[in-house]
């Protein structure tokens, strides 16, 4: 029965690793842009939540309605500021310019806020350590219960704007042939603009959740990004919702490693990324890259 | 006042000018069918025209704006569209979100997506097919229908027969006729010479990135252009 609890345990993750990753999938799949940032963007995120929540003294929730719209004009501003040129560059520019916004990331952190360990645990009251006992061996957290649903709630939010809306159409346009969208009269500097704001938002929503559920420090950054990768490939590129499939099976093989023993945890979850990067569909993803 | 006035243009790729001090007047409703080699600079000249491709030198005015610097999707509001060669519709989008994508950057006017299936009924039955999954011929005429969704001013058509069955091209060609009716100003980019004449009102001959002939479409012989397409009273000339 305790393996069926590290099973339900891993689907919780996952929700925070398919809420990280979909940022990232989001900025490969309309900009070519592998973004190195992105886990430092999301532990940004989780500090300025961090400050909003010790200064005003309320729930990190609260804090996230003031800092998500700020993180959305931090995106579009990266942007129209830095990856656009870089973009210019060709493709191996814009992935030295995130490595090197990576790097800045995290010693700005370090410089401001010092190497101290935090964790938005504390603010939240009962709802961290909450959860539901279904039997003696099984417990469902609230707190996990919480993050998937908003996993589910951004996924399927970001799915209905790129099939749905007008300007979901030009994002997929743009993504597709951005030298004819721009003939169509699509503007894709804005189009890419808008791409990175929600890339940047999600991040910062997945930062926060993982600062509620752990703890995090300037450096946190690097190791969430290779899990967002590693779900995003696992669940396949360009799909949302296989991104939100990826992330769970991620989840899954971290928490049921866990269970056999504590240190296989990481190691499991590499061993799903590499058997699905070595079968055929993998292959295909890493011959697409390289072309 | 002419609607577009293109002077002494210069493009190219690199070391290559492709477009070598190109000049053409077009005032509104005129029809122009450009011919010439592989090579000689038609695309680039209709791509700089529409801001797809940068230009080097000269100028363009479009309505009495200086364009010549201005983006692509600012000229499609102005009312420049491009069908571009090979059709370059979005194979993942519907036939429908391919004509919707083109309404949004648009200008205002007649044509909406109810108009331009109207006007394309070979359309209407396609509608929520992915565009990728249509024949040539369909292709071609969803991408003359994208364009006309920004309701332009001047239609740039380039090669818009090329690898179409005879068929194919009767069915462009027939859709095209209503645009002609309706007096949208174009630049055709033509092959096919008997087709290119009969459609337009002048010709503009190409060679090497220079026009060596221009006139009447009524008043220019297959003889004439074929020397001009080839550059042949050019070498026989100064000998």
């Amino acid at each position: 029965m305790t393996w069926v609890n590290s099973v339900v345990q891993g689907v919780m993750l996952g929700g925070v690793y398919a809420l990280l990753a979909c940022g990232l999938s989001l900025m490969f799949g309309v900009m070519r842009i592998i973004n190195l940032a992105h886990g430092d963007i999301a532990v940004l995120g989780a500090y300025l939540v961090w400050v909003v929540t010790t200064h005003a003294g309320v729930s990190p929730f609260v804090a996230l309605i003031a800092v998500l719209p700020v993180m959305l004009l931090v995106g579009y501003v990266l942007q129209v500021v830095l990856l656009s040129r870089s973009l210019k560059g060709g493709q191996l520019v814009p992935l030295l310019t995130t490595f090197g916004l990576a790097v800045v990331i995290q010693n700005s952190l370090l410089q401001i806020f010092s190497p101290d360990v935090h964790s938005l645990g504390p603010y939240v009251g009962g709802l961290a350590t909450a959860s539901w006992r279904v039997t003696s061996q099984i417990s469902i957290p609230l707190l996990g219960v919480l993050v998937l649903v908003v996993a589910a709630g951004v996924l399927g939010g970001l799915q209905l704007l790129l099939r749905r809306t007008s300007y979901g159409r030009q994002m997929r346009a743009t993504a597709q042939d951005p030298d004819t969208a721009a003939l169509v009269g699509v503007n894709a500097g804005r189009v890419y603009a808008g791409a990175t704001a929600l890339a940047v938002a999600t991040a910062t929503l997945a930062g926060t959740f993982l600062a509620i559920r752990s703890t995090f420090d300037p450096t946190s950054g690097s190791t969430q990004l290779i899990f967002a990768f590693e779900a995003v490939v696992i669940g396949g590129l360009g799909s949302l919702w296989g991104t939100l499939w990826g992330g769970i099976a991620l989840g899954v093989a971290q928490s049921v490693g866990a269970h056999i023993d504590p240190q296989y945890a990481v190691l499991a979850g590499n061993l799903v990324f590499l058997i699905v990067l070595a079968s055929p569909r993998g292959r295909a993803i890493a011959g697409g890259v390289t072309r | 006042m002419s609607l577009l006035e293109v002077d002494r243009l210069e493009a190219g790729y690199g070391l290559l000018q492709a477009v070598r001090g190109i000049s053409l007047t077009l005032d509104e409703g005129e029809r122009v069918a450009l011919v010439g080699a592989n090579g000689a600079g038609k695309t680039t000249l209709l791509r700089s025209i529409a801001g797809a491709h940068p230009v080097a030198g000269g100028s363009l005015h479009f309505d009495g704006i200086d364009v010549t610097h201005v983006p692509a999707h600012r000229r499609v509001r102005q009312g420049i569209a491009l069908v571009p060669e090979g059709r370059r519709l979005f194979p993942d989008l519907t036939v429908e979100e391919n004509l919707q994508v083109a309404a949004t950057g648009g200008r205002p006017g007649q044509w909406n997506l109810r108009t331009v299936l109207d006007a394309f009924p070979i359309l209407g039955p396609l509608r929520r097919q992915r565009a990728s999954t249509l024949s040539g011929g369909q292709q071609q005429t969803a991408a003359i229908a994208r364009a006309l969704m920004t309701n332009p001013r001047l239609l740039l058509l380039d090669e818009v027969s090329l690898g179409l069955a005879p068929v194919a091209v009767e069915t462009v060609y027939d859709s095209l006729g209503q645009l002609t009716a309706a007096g949208t100003t174009m630049i055709l980019v033509e092959q096919d010479l008997t087709r290119a004449l009969a459609f337009t009102d002048r010709v503009l001959c190409l060679l090497e990135g220079q026009v060596v002939l221009e006139g009447q479409a009524g008043s220019v012989t297959r003889e004439q252009v074929t020397a001009a397409y080839f550059g042949l009273d050019q070498k026989a000339g100064p000998r």
